[in-house]
């Protein structure tokens, strides 16, 4: 295995008594795609939250590409590479398609501070937005108003977006939430492609899905990691055949 | 702005033209009553624009934007009262004050958001008001005359009432212009990010903020020229200008006219002013006709007037599927 990309160290966070992380480590090493499961309130959104910064934690360390980010705001730690897609789908709804994606490059272009030239205009941001969207699929699609796409197609701006940046590492929160399972395939064969080129952290409830795309998994009950691994190891552990992979059968529910 | 012979583009032109050629037809004998009311509407739709910029494209609900007409406003008025006329000092000045009002401002109000954001942005506007209703020096409560108008190069004289309506056409002109070129730069996809998800633009990286801060001294600046036209257009400048009712108007007007439209300020400022004028004309209570009018609006014309108009369409062909417009 590489050089790990992302570190956590000891990270805990509490909400009024209830124990969110409860010192949890983690090393995800560059390049490889990460799935983070366990059932439902066992902290992984919390956890995510934490690492993509709207969630400050009570004590411990997040270390990401040699940096401490752990105290850092959401806008510096994607300025380092670090991207999150959200898992409720957080779009900029009355602007256009290409405006989004725009945005999510402009982001990466240095201030904008700039108030004369049109940006939509720009070659600099036009191009890889439109790359980006073309990546995902849908390119045609870009200079419709953003509340008029279908949910799937919002997951795939999402994913868009996160790669318009050019991140290093991309967090994603339950890209396959809500999706049919036509639109759950091509996202899987989407990821997969994305592999290659990123470090993936992902937050997934459709088994079927992580099993195919992790490399390792990590398995959390209750804010602990009680299992981390390759999958057949994960498949094979005991432990977390009883605390989640078996109780989940047939339950599909995510949250 | 796609679709050049659209209902809405023909409708923004003629208002233009109409504008521009106003003088002429007073000249030709028209009530020169119309030049008054239109200079006054002119320089308020000009405020309008500006709190178009923060309220419209940036959904920064500020309830106290009219303060701005009295900073400005005011530093004419307490410049000339100490003597100096020259518009060259005047109106950099009424800029900078209103700037920097702005920056205090909006540095704190925008820390808060929502309800907060209103009241905060109200209470200054009223610290305002009564501080200005506190300076007896230049009248207090019951303001301050304006004996010369702002002077300027010889051939240019504001006190002539066809040449100081130009120059606050122009000035509104230039600033719809310069409108038009901030929304669609960098920065204003920025303002518009943040009004739309501004959590997500910090998720992507943008310290909205500071973004926002500017744009707030932006739109502050441009409503103290605004400020600084009006006082010269009705010689006198007292604290009513920068009641909060005042800010209110200027809200109904970019409501009314369409918020993010680079033109729906100005429709807006037209339609409730003359409006005003025509229903007070007819009845005492003219506010009970307006009120349910303005009612109506909000409720079936989401983007105001201007969104109403563009919801018409282009002329010959039937809207195709629906596209956002820049």
């Amino acid at each position: 295995m590489s050089e790990p990309l992302l570190q956590v160290e000891n990270l805990a966070k509490r909400f009024e008594g209830i124990v969110a992380t409860d010192h949890l480590a983690l090393t995800v090493a560059a390049g490889e795609l990460h799935a983070v499961i366990g059932p439902n309130g066992a902290g992984k959104t919390t956890l995510i939250g934490q690492l993509g910064g709207q969630v400050t934690p009570d004590s411990g360390h997040i270390y990401f590409a040699g940096n401490d980010i752990t105290s850092l705001p959401m806008y510096r730690r994607s300025r380092l590479g670090l991207a999150r897609s959200f898992q409720i789908t957080s779009l900029f709804y009355d602007l256009s398609v290409v405006d989004n994606v725009l945005l999510a490059v402009q982001a990466r272009a240095g201030h904008s501070f700039r108030f004369w030239r049109a940006a939509r205009r720009e070659q600099d941001l036009r191009e890889p937005a439109l790359a980006a969207l073309e990546r995902v699929g849908l390119a045609d699609r870009a200079d419709l108003r953003t509340s008029a796409l279908s949910h799937g197609e919002h997951r795939l701006m999402e994913l868009a977006m996160a790669l318009a940046g050019h991140p290093r590492m991309l967090l994603l929160d339950e890209p396959m939430a809500g999706l049919g399972p036509e639109e759950s395939a091509s996202m899987v064969e989407m990821l997969r492609a994305l592999k290659r080129e990123l470090t993936i952290l992902l937050v997934e409830h459709d088994m079927e899905a992580v099993f195919a795309l992790a490399d390792r998994i990590t398995v959390m009950v209750y804010g602990r990691v009680i299992a981390s691994g390759a999958p057949e190891e994960i498949r094979a552990n005991p432990e977390v055949r009883e605390a989640y992979l078996g109780e989940d059968d047939g339950e599909g529910a995510h949250g | 702005m796609s679709g050049a012979l659209s209902i809405r583009n023909i409708v923004v032109a003629l208002l233009l033209a109409a504008l521009l050629l106003l003088p002429l037809y007073v000249k030709a004998g028209g009530n020169l009553f119309l030049l008054t009311l239109f200079n006054r509407i002119v320089i308020l739709a000009l405020a309008a624009v500006s709190l178009n910029l923060i309220l419209g494209y940036g959904g920064m609900m500020s309830f106290g934007h009219a303060v701005y007409l009295g900073i400005g406003g005011y530093a004419v008025g307490i410049l000339a009262h100490e003597g100096i006329y020259t518009g060259f000092v005047q109106w950099p000045v009424a800029l900078a004050a209103s700037a920097l009002f702005g920056l205090v401002i909006g540095a704190l109000s925008l820390r808060t958001r929502g309800v907060y954001f209103i009241m905060i942005t109200l209470a200054f506007a009223q610290m305002a008001y009564y501080i200005a209703a506190g300076l007896a020096r230049y009248g207090g409560d019951d303001g301050l005359t304006i004996y010369k108008r702002s002077q300027f190069f010889p051939p240019l004289n504001l006190s002539d009432k066809v040449q100081f309506y130009y120059v606050c056409l122009a000035l509104l002109f230039a600033s719809i212009y310069l409108v038009h070129r901030l929304v669609n730069s960098r920065f204003g996809l920025v303002i518009q990010g943040t009004r739309s998800n501004d959590t997500r633009m910090r998720a992507i990286g943008f310290p909205t903020y500071r973004y926002k801060l500017v744009c707030f001294v932006i739109a502050g600046t441009l409503c103290g020229l605004a400020g600084a036209l009006l006082a010269n257009n009705t010689d006198f400048v007292s604290p009513a200008v920068m009641y909060w009712t005042r800010s209110g108007d200027l809200i109904i007007m970019v409501v009314l006219g369409g918020m993010g439209s680079v033109t729906g300020p100005l429709i807006g400022a037209v339609a409730l002013l003359v409006l005003e004028e025509a229903l007070s004309g007819i009845t005492e209570y003219w506010q009970i006709i307006l009120g349910p009018l303005l009612l109506l609006v909000v409720l079936f014309a989401r983007g105001g007037i201007d969104g109403l108009l563009q919801q018409i369409g282009p002329l010959p062909k039937v809207a195709r599927t629906k596209k956002v417009g820049a």
